[in-house]
C-alpha cells in the first residue's frame, strides 16, 4: 500500500483513513506493506509493516501536499541538502524506493492512495504487472475549491486514473467528478465510504464544560450553538456559512457560531462576521487539537459541513458520534451515507440559513435528527470498508490473496 | 507686539495593551492586560520600562536642563491617566520627574480623558466622567488645575469645542489642517464656531512633523535636518505671525527618533538658538492664548484628527471590526457603572483606550506602515480577535457577579 501520512504523523484526514482502512484489511487475513515517504517509528502499529521511504523527518515539514497542491514547493525545508527540496523531489525519492521494493517482494495488488503515490504505483504496476487499484480521497478539484487547480498535479491524477486497474472513490460525488472532469468510465471505478472508529477516541476523555465556558453560558440563556471544525479554507465553503449565519440571525437571534480550526482564510471570515454585524456571535479559537478538539464538537449542538467540494467528510461522523444534528451541502459526500440531516447547495444560504432556525426554534426537530444520526453513523464501519477492499483484491487473484 | 512665541505641546501616553486572550480564556481567567510572557510587545510594564529608558527619563532631564537654563522656555504636557498608572506601577522616578517640571512653573498640564479614549463619539455622559477623573489625577499628582482642553488622537469638531467651552476650558487643541483653513495660517489664534468665550490652538503640522515623523527619514530631502535650516523655516514662518503650534507625541524624543538620530542635542541647540533671539519666546498653551485675540473663527463640522494622510478617525473607525468592537464596548456602560464594582469598572474603561482599535486598522500603504510599527500583534485580526473576547469576558463577569444583563451582545 502506497501512501503519504498514518497517524500520528498526518496533518488531516487522509493518514486516519489510511490507517483505519489498513487495520482493518489487515484484520481480515490480508497483509500489508505499507510506505510513507519520511522516517519515523510507527510503534503503536503491528498489523502490518510500515517502510520509511527517505531518511526525511515526517511531515511537519511538506504535509500540506496532500490537501492544498500550492505549498508544494515552499513548504518543504529549504536548508536541507541535495536533491529533497520540492515535494516532486521527494515524490521521485519515493518512486525510486518503491521501484527496489517491488524488485525483491512479492506481493498480488498495489493500493496507491491520491496523486501523491499515483506516480509510483504506476511504476510498481509497470514492472511487476501486478494489478494497481487508485484510492481517490481527493482530486485537485477538490482542493482548489472547484477550480483547475495544479495543472502538473491534474496530469498525474488523469495518468493514474488511466492506468488504474480499479478505481475506489470515497464517494458517488468524487466519482462522479472522476467521470465528468478526467473522463474515466463509469464502471471502472467502485464507491467505497469511509467510516469512523470510535473505539479510537480516548475512553478517558470526559467533555469539560469549562473549555468553552463562554459558549455553555450562551446555551444556558437558550442559545444554539453551531459549528464547524475544520481547516478555514476556501473549499471548506465557510464564507457562506457565516452569510446564512448573519441571515437566520435576523429572524432569531438566539444563534452563534463556533469556528474550530485556522487557515489562510481566517481574516477575510473574521472581516465578513463584521462587516455582516454578527462578529459577536462568531468564536474563532484557532488551531485545536485534544480536549479543546473533543470539546468543540460536545459544545456544539448543530454541526455544519459547508464544503464547497468534499469527498467525504470524517468531521460529520465525529461531530453526529459527539450528538450533534447535522446539516451538510450536497456537495459532500459524507452526505451520501446518512439519512437524517439536512441538505443544502453550497451557495444555497437561504436555504440553511432556515434550516438553522428549524434546527434551534425546534427542540423536537433537534432531538429527532440527534437521535436518528446517532444510529446511523454507528452502523458505517471500517469492516464493511475494508471487506469491499478485500473483494477487489480478490477479483484479481481469485485463489490466495497475500497483497 | 507681544513676542513670537513657539507652543510646545508634547502628548504623553501609554495603553494597557490586551494580551493575547483567546476563547479558552474567555470566562476563565479575567486578567486581559498582564501577560506572563516577559519578552512580549504585549507586556506593558517592559514596554513602559523601554520607552522610559529611550525616552522619558533622558528627555524629562534635558527638558529639566532647559527649564533651569532659560526661564523663556515653555512646554505644554498632556499626561494620560493610563500612563499615570502604570509609571506609578513602574517607574515611580519617571512619574516624579514630570512633578519636577511642572514645579517649575514653567510646565502646563493639558486636560484631556483619563483613558485616551473615542468617549466622546460614543457616550457624552462618560466622556465627562474620564474629563473629571483626568482632572481629579492632575490635581492629586501634580496639585495643578487644568483649563486647556485636548481630545484623544487631537479629534476635534464644533461640537467638541462648544462642550469644551460650555464646561468653562479656556482652550482647545486641533489640527491645522489646510482643507479646513484654505488660505488661513495656523500661526493665529481663532475662536471656534458657535462658542462665546473658548480660543482655538492649531497645530502647525508642517513643522512638528519634521521632527516627529520625518528627523531621522534618510530619503527627505532635506535630510539631515539641522538646527540652522529648522530655526530658518521657523524663522520665515512666524515673519509677522503670532505664534507657532508644535505639538507632538512626547515619545517623538527617543523612541520614534531613537537617541542615535540625534534629536536630543538637535533638541537642546534648537531652544538655545530660539530664544537668543530678542523678539522670539516660548508659550504655555494658556500663555499663548492669553497673549493673542482670536483673528477669524474656524468651523470644523467634520472631525479633523492629527493621524495620517486622511486627518480623520479612519485609524481608529475605519473598518467594520473597529465599529462592532467599539459598539459592544459601549452597550455595556449602563450595567458596568451600575455594578459598582470597581475592578470590573476599571477593567472596561482601559478597554476604551482609542489604541485597541488602531490595533485593528486595516489601512496599508504609508499609513499602514506606522500603524504596523505601533501595533503588539502580528495582524489586526488577532488584535481584534482578542478585544472582542474581552469585551465578552466584561459582559461574562457582570451577568456572573451583578446578574446584570445576559451574554447576548
Amino acid at each position: 500500500m502506497l501512501g503519504w501520512e498514518l497517524p500520528p504523523h498526518n496533518s488531516g484526514g487522509l493518514g486516519v483513513a489510511c490507517f483505519h482502512l489498513s487495520k482493518a484489511i489487515a484484520s481480515q487475513g490480508t497483509s500489508i506493506d505499507f510506505v510513507v515517504p519520511y522516517s519515523a517509528k510507527h510503534e503503536e502499529i503491528d498489523f502490518m509493516r510500515v517502510h520509511n521511504a527517505t531518511e526525511l523527518s515526517p511531515l511537519h515539514k511538506f504535509g500540506m501536499g496532500a490537501y492544498d497542491s500550492k505549498f508544494f514547493v515552499e513548504t518543504v525545508d529549504k536548508k536541507s541538502p541535495g536533491e529533497l527540496r520540492t515535494i516532486r523531489d521527494i515524490q521521485a525519492q519515493y518512486g525510486r524506493f518503491v521501484e527496489e521494493f517491488v524488485e525483491k517482494n512479492d506481493f498480488d495488488a498495489i493500493h496507491a492512495h491520491d496523486w501523491l503515490t499515483m506516480e509510483a504505483g504506476m511504476r510498481a504496476k509497470e514492472l511487476t504487472d501486478k494489478p494497481l487499484i487508485v484510492h481517490v480521497h481527493a482530486t485537485e478539484f477538490d482542493r482548489s475549491g472547484g477550480d483547475q487547480g495544479n495543472p502538473v498535479v491534474h496530469e498525474i491524477e488523469y495518468q493514474g486514473l488511466i492506468m488504474a486497474d480499479r478505481i475506489i472513490a470515497v464517494s458517488a460525488i468524487t466519482k462522479q467528478i472522476i467521470v465528468e472532469k478526467y473522463g474515466i468510465p463509469a464502471d471502472k471505478i467502485e464507491v467505497v465510504y469511509n467510516a469512523i472508529d470510535t473505539l479510537s477516541f480516548d475512553p478517558n476523555y470526559e467533555y469539560d464544560q469549562r473549555t468553552y465556558r463562554y459558549l455553555e453560558g450562551l446555551k444556558a440563556e437558550g442559545y444554539t450553538i453551531v459549528s464547524a471544525v475544520t481547516r478555514l479554507t476556501i473549499q471548506k465553503g465557510l464564507g457562506n456559512l457565516v452569510r446564512a449565519m448573519a441571515k437566520a440571525i435576523e429572524k432569531y437571534d438566539r444563534l452563534v457560531l463556533l469556528l474550530a480550526g485556522d487557515g489562510e482564510q481566517r481574516d477575510e471570515l473574521i472581516r465578513l462576521a463584521a462587516d455582516l454585524g454578527i462578529s459577536d456571535k462568531v468564536f474563532i479559537t484557532g488551531f485545536v487539537r485534544g480536549k479543546q478538539w473533543r470539546d468543540s464538537y460536545n459544545v456544539s449542538d448543530v454541526f455544519v459541513l459547508s464544503s464547497v467540494s468534499e469527498p467525504f467528510g470524517l468531521t460529520a461522523l465525529e461531530a453526529a458520534h459527539h450528538d450533534n444534528a447535522l446539516i451538510i451541502t450536497n456537495q459532500s459526500g459524507v452526505g451520501e451515507v446518512l439519512h437524517s440531516i439536512f441538505r443544502y447547495d453550497f451557495w444555497d444560504t437561504d436555504r440553511l440559513a432556515d434550516q438553522l432556525v428549524g434546527i434551534a426554534t425546534s427542540p423536537a426537530l433537534k432531538e429527532s435528527l440527534r437521535n436518528n444520526v446517532a444510529k446511523e453513523y454507528a452502523r458505517i464501519s471500517w469492516q464493511d470498508v475494508a471487506k469491499q477492499c478485500v473483494d477487489m483484491y480478490a477479483n484479481f487473484r481469485p485463489v490466495e490473496v497475500y497483497a | 507686539m507681544s513676542k513670537r512665541g513657539i507652543t510646545l505641546y508634547m502628548h504623553v501616553h501609554q495603553p494597557y495593551r490586551v494580551r493575547d486572550y483567546s476563547v479558552f480564556d474567555t470566562a476563565i481567567n479575567h486578567n486581559y492586560f498582564n501577560t506572563p510572557d516577559p519578552a512580549s510587545n504585549q507586556n506593558n510594564e517592559k514596554i513602559l520600562n523601554k520607552v522610559a529608558e529611550k525616552s522619558y527619563r533622558p528627555m524629562n532631564a534635558l527638558l529639566e536642563k532647559l527649564l533651569h537654563k532659560h526661564p523663556e522656555f515653555k512646554v505644554s504636557l498632556s499626561i494620560t491617566g493610563t500612563f499615570i498608572d502604570q509609571a506609578q506601577a513602574w517607574a515611580p522616578d519617571v512619574l516624579e520627574s514630570f512633578k519636577r517640571l511642572v514645579q517649575t512653573g514653567q510646565v502646563e498640564i493639558v486636560a484631556e480623558t483619563y483613558y485616551h479614549s473615542l468617549a466622546f463619539f460614543y457616550s457624552r455622559k462618560e466622556f465627562e466622567r474620564q474629563v473629571e477623573a483626568h482632572k481629579a489625577k492632575i490635581r492629586e499628582i501634580f496639585g495643578v488645575e487644568t483649563s486647556v482642553f485636548r481630545n484623544t488622537e487631537l479629534s476635534y469638531n464644533d461640537e467638541l469645542a462648544q462642550w469644551a467651552d460650555q464646561y468653562g476650558f479656556k482652550g482647545i487643541l486641533a489640527e491645522g489642517w489646510d482643507p479646513v483653513l484654505g488660505w488661513r495660517s495656523p500661526n493665529f489664534v481663532y475662536r471656534p464656531e458657535g462658542t462665546e468665550n473658548i480660543s482655538l490652538l492649531l497645530k502647525n503640522y508642517k513643522l512638528s512633523d519634521d521632527l516627529a515623523f520625518r528627523f531621522s527619514n534618510r530619503n527627505w530631502e532635506e535630510w539631515p535636518l539641522t538646527v540652522d535650516k529648522y530655526n530658518s523655516w521657523m524663522e520665515s514662518s512666524v515673519n509677522d505671525q503670532s505664534l507657532v503650534n508644535l505639538f507632538m507625541d512626547y515619545e517623538t524624543f527617543g523612541e520614534h527618533q531613537w537617541e542615535d538620530t540625534g534629536i536630543f542635542t538637535f533638541f537642546e541647540e534648537f531652544v538655545d538658538r530660539w530664544i537668543q533671539n530678542p523678539d522670539n519666546t516660548f508659550y504655555t498653551v494658556s500663555e499663548a492664548i492669553e497673549a493673542n485675540q482670536p483673528v477669524d473663527t474656524v468651523s470644523m463640522p467634520q472631525t479633523v484628527t492629527w493621524a495620517d494622510t486622511e486627518r480623520d478617525l479612519s485609524a481608529w473607525l475605519g473598518n467594520s471590526m473597529q465599529h462592532e468592537a467599539m459598539r459592544h464596548l459601549y452597550a455595556l456602560e449602563e450595567d458596568i457603572l451600575r455594578s459598582e464594582d470597581g475592578d470590573l469598572i476599571s477593567d472596561w474603561r482601559k478597554l476604551q483606550t482609542s489604541d485597541h482599535a488602531y490595533y485593528m486598522c486595516t489601512k496599508y500603504f504609508t499609513d499602514g506602515d506606522v500603524h504596523a510599527y505601533f501595533s503588539p500583534y502580528s495582524s489586526p485580526y488577532d488584535a481584534f480577535l482578542y478585544y472582542i473576547n474581552a469585551i465578552r469576558d466584561v459582559r461574562w463577569r457582570l451577568h456572573e457577579t451583578h446578574k446584570t444583563g445576559g451574554l447576548s451582545g
